[in-house]
């Protein structure tokens, strides 16, 4: 017995697909192939540009030199990263217990209207453009915070514009896990008598860990890579923070600062900043993906 | 007993305290969304009128209004959106009908999506300044800005197009091959128009999140506030105006809450017309089965 | 909506003459079929004859779907599908690497178990497939539209409202209307897999009498559950059953034989509901 294979996707079909195919299909696989090589070309450029500063600069002066002063070669990233960290931490500090709460209600304790009216709010929330963000917090946020505390601009007000931007990105993430927990577990820890909040920390959200941990990658990604909101609220003045009410610079903000007059190596040091944040990015949200697929519930 | 009777109890408060927590929360979420809003209408709501939305900026946007910048928001736009759609249409149609779930070929291009999903705003500026204005010599420019939008949307153009294009039921495609037609034809007469409302969603989609971006046309696209003259010349978006009033110019408060103003309620437009677009299709597909 | 009550006609056509002169169409030759490792037909050997109805039965997952599938090359588009065998449509292999496989399934109409009209209007469901092999003049797609809908008797119900969606029509109706555009492109062989059993039955009947006024005009091989339909409407039946792990072909004979005489007990059990 011969057993043979036809199929309209093996290319050895022969007389099978008809002309006009094949050009469709090669044309498609152009189209997808120029997508997929723009993550390389972006690599690539932001690399080349990098190149400069990277070849005469070695990677422990971005951390140890005394500060960060182009005009005199210092080029000290320290304070930016930690200001970048400070924010994005403090930002998750808040929005995780916010998020997963908002998260719950929207699953568990809200009547099915309510439930629908609150994720589009939160859906309109994550919509608001991050200019409008940092805008309202600079005219709101901190002169609020300025009659607490001068001056005002602050890694508070940074934190706080965070916190509101990636809330909805760990609600809306972690509202999706808790809809994949099955059923069947929740009904059978009804039936055994628990009550709600138990089943809760019991039974879903165990069960939808991953999930909800993936979604906070997510969210620190966001917040490590968000310039405009931050940069117009947290003061940019490069030092790192002593307290919650210092002015600080984030890496991407430093960026926006400077590239308007920078040049030759002052230029290819902002984009080895810019290729560190797109880095960390990468690895952030290729752990959470890689979490999304390991879900074993 | 009265040991279950007090466990029972301290679990009932727990639960309580848990409902009550768990409330206040999302209260506090709406209220800051309130704030938020109320706090831009009542900033912006006197400065806006017809001639502010058609008149030249002036004094460098403290008087004047923002009709340029609405045409080179709308130019940027519109570029994005011409080198993104096919490119991202195609793509879709590629992961979706031609390319097995686990072939190589596709899965690089669906990791390559998923990475470019994730790279920060600003690195698409560098991007862009680097690629589009520098190496291609486009320099400041709309052409340059709304080019590197299109690399932007592209992953959230080929996710909802794919999803959509997954979602038509596969008897048709059965049907129509049954009928001996042939793959590009089932593709363009019947499968794209069947996920239409699902691919205009995500045109929406696409554009409420070009509206919303700066960091990345900041250096691509530019900050001048003039009308544009061709698609090479600079022009800047409503959003860079924004940013350009609140921190640049001194007293420009009044401008910049009403030009906020007007991108949200844009922005909201167009997320109620994708919602409908969605709805529609969810409609349609319940009513054909 | 539709109704499909006592308002329904059926068209002007004419049964066609008697099949007492069988004459192979199809040549089913020593068939095998299977999906990656696992098989689902094993050396199936039919003559299936021209302008007659032959009916195939048996129970669920003895690969009938499967067998009606391979005679239109639709299987080439499950991935791991592999065949052994010969299937030959007037003296031609089907699977002769020379031989088109879009004008093959020109030939072939196939009906599927769910009406599955696209969401087009009427009048574009039927049109898709016409320019799709050439016929594009208006007045050509017109007069075809016209006549298969009269001939499964939906013109009457539709000739006003040809633009309106395929999807307002009843679940009888829309059968039809893909009974229609399978017959647009004059094929030669229907194949219908279960054509009526997602209807209700008064929409299922006047199905089953359309068929049955097919009968001459085109080949039909109709997979079907309902016993006392093959009876009624079919000339020929071929029965399968699960043996060994792979569907196979028990017996196939003239449908009284089979129903009133048949040969193998597995077939006279089946037909008398004794089994599956």
């Amino acid at each position: 017995m011969i057993w043979s294979k036809h199929s309209i996707s093996s290319p050895s079909a022969s007389a099978e697909p008809a002309p006009v195919d094949k050009l469709v299909l090669w044309l498609l696989r152009g189209g997808a192939g120029i997508a997929a090589a723009l993550v390389l070309l972006i690599l690539l450029f932001v690399t080349v540009e990098s190149w400069p500063a990277l070849r005469h600069i070695s990677v422990e002066r971005f951390l140890t030199d005394p500060s960060w002063n182009p005009g005199e070669s210092k080029y000290n990233l320290a304070p930016m990263l930690s200001g970048t960290l400070y924010a994005a931490g403090g930002a998750l500090l808040l929005a995780t217990p916010l998020g997963i709460a908002s998260a719950l209600f929207i699953a568990y304790y809200a009547s099915p209207r309510t439930a629908g009216i609150y994720r589009r709010l939160i859906e309109l929330l994550a919509g608001i453009p991050s200019v409008v963000y940092g805008f309202w917090g600079l005219t709101t946020l901190v002169p609020l915070i300025n009659q607490l505390h001068p001056p005002g601009a602050s890694l508070l007000a940074g934190i706080l514009v965070l916190t509101l931007m990636i809330l909805p990105t760990i609600t809306l993430t972690a509202h999706a896990a808790l809809l994949a927990v099955p059923g069947e577990y929740l009904r059978g820890a009804a039936a055994l008598g628990m009550s709600r909040w138990g089943m809760i920390h019991g039974v879903a959200l165990p069960a939808s860990k991953t999930g909800i941990v993936a979604g906070i990658m997510l969210a620190t990604g966001r917040a490590i890579g968000e310039t405009m909101a931050v940069l117009m609220v947290t003061g940019n003045v490069v030092r790192h923070a002593d307290s919650l009410f210092d002015p600080v610079r984030t890496l991407a903000a430093n960026i926006v600062l400077e590239m308007a007059y920078a040049m030759n190596d002052h230029r290819a040091a902002l984009f080895v900043s810019g290729l560190t944040l797109m880095l960390l990015v990468m690895v952030l949200s290729g752990v959470a993906g890689w979490l999304g697929r390991t879900r074993h519930v | 007993m009265s040991e279950t009777v007090s466990v029972k109890l301290i679990h009932a408060h727990r639960d309580r305290f848990a409902q009550l927590t768990i409330c206040f929360v999302a209260f506090l979420v709406c209220a800051a969304f309130v704030w938020i809003v109320s706090d831009l209408v009542r900033g912006g709501w006197a400065h806006l009128s017809w001639d502010f939305l058609v008149d030249s900026p002036r004094d460098a946007g403290r008087a004047g209004g923002i009709g340029p910048i609405l045409v080179s928001t709308a130019l940027i736009l519109l570029i994005a959106l011409m080198a993104a759609l096919p490119l991202g249409w195609m793509t879709a149609a590629l992961l979706a009908e031609y390319v097995s779930a686990s072939g190589g070929f596709g899965y690089a291009v669906r990791y390559s999506l998923q990475v470019l999903a994730g790279v920060p705003s600003i690195v698409f500026g560098l991007f862009g300044n680097a690629f589009f204005s520098i190496y291609l010599g486009m320099g400041f420019s709309i052409l340059s800005g709304g080019l590197t939008l299109a690399c932007m949307l592209l992953p959230i153009l080929v996710s909802t197009a794919e999803s959509g294009l997954r979602a038509v039921p596969d008897a048709y495609r059965l049907s129509a091959a049954a009928l001996g037609m042939s793959r590009a034809t089932t593709l363009f007469r019947l499968l794209l128009p069947a996920a239409a409302p699902a691919l205009a969603a995500g045109l929406l989609l696409g554009i409420g999140r070009a509206m919303a971006e700066t960091a990345a046309l900041l250096f691509t696209s530019g900050y001048v506030d003039r009308m544009p003259g061709s698609l090479l010349d600079s022009g800047r978006s409503l959003a860079i105006h924004i940013f350009d009033l609140s921190m640049n110019v001194s007293g420009g408060d009044a401008p910049a809450h009403a030009s906020a103003l007007v991108l949200i309620v844009a922005l909201l437009l167009i997320n109620m017309v994708a919602m409908w677009f969605t709805i529609g299709w969810q409609r349609r597909r319940i009513v054909s089965e | 909506m539709g109704q499909d009550s006592n308002a329904y006609t059926l068209g002007p056509m004419q049964a066609g003459p008697v099949c007492c002169d069988p004459q192979p169409l199809i040549q089913v030759d020593d068939f095998s079929l299977r999906y990656g490792a696992k098989p689902a037909l094993a050396n199936v050997t039919l003559d299936i004859y021209r302008g007659c109805i032959t009916a195939l039965i048996g129970p669920s997952g003895c690969g009938k779907t499967s067998f009606l599938s391979s005679i239109n090359r639709l299987t080439d588009l499950i991935p791991d599908c592999r065949i052994a065998g010969r299937i030959r449509i007037d003296g031609s292999d089907i699977h002769d690497p020379a031989r088109n496989v879009q004008a093959l399934r020109r030939q072939i109409g196939m009906v599927f178990q769910k009406p599955t009209p696209f969401p087009l209007s009427i009048h574009r469901n039927i049109e898709l497939p016409l320019h799709e092999h050439g016929i594009t003049r208006r007045a050509d797609t017109r007069a075809i539209i016209e006549q298969v809908l009269e001939d499964v008797g939906l013109w009457d119900e539709v000739h006003d409202r040809l633009d309106a969606s395929a999807l307002s029509l009843s679940g009888g109706q829309q059968q039809r209307l893909c009974i229609a555009r399978a017959l647009a492109l004059s094929p030669q062989i229907l194949l219908m897999d279960e054509p009526c059993s997602a209807l209700d039955p008064i929409a299922s009947g006047v199905v089953e009498d359309l068929i049955s006024r097919l009968r001459g005009r085109y080949t039909i091989v109709i997979v079907t559950h309902n016993l006392a339909q093959a009876r009624r409407i079919a000339n020929y039946a071929a029965f399968f059953w699960v043996k060994g792990h792979a569907g196979r072909l028990v017996e196939f004979g003239h449908c009284r034989q089979i129903f009133e005489s048949p040969v193998h007990e597995l077939t006279a059990a089946y037909v008398n509901g004794a089994r599956g």
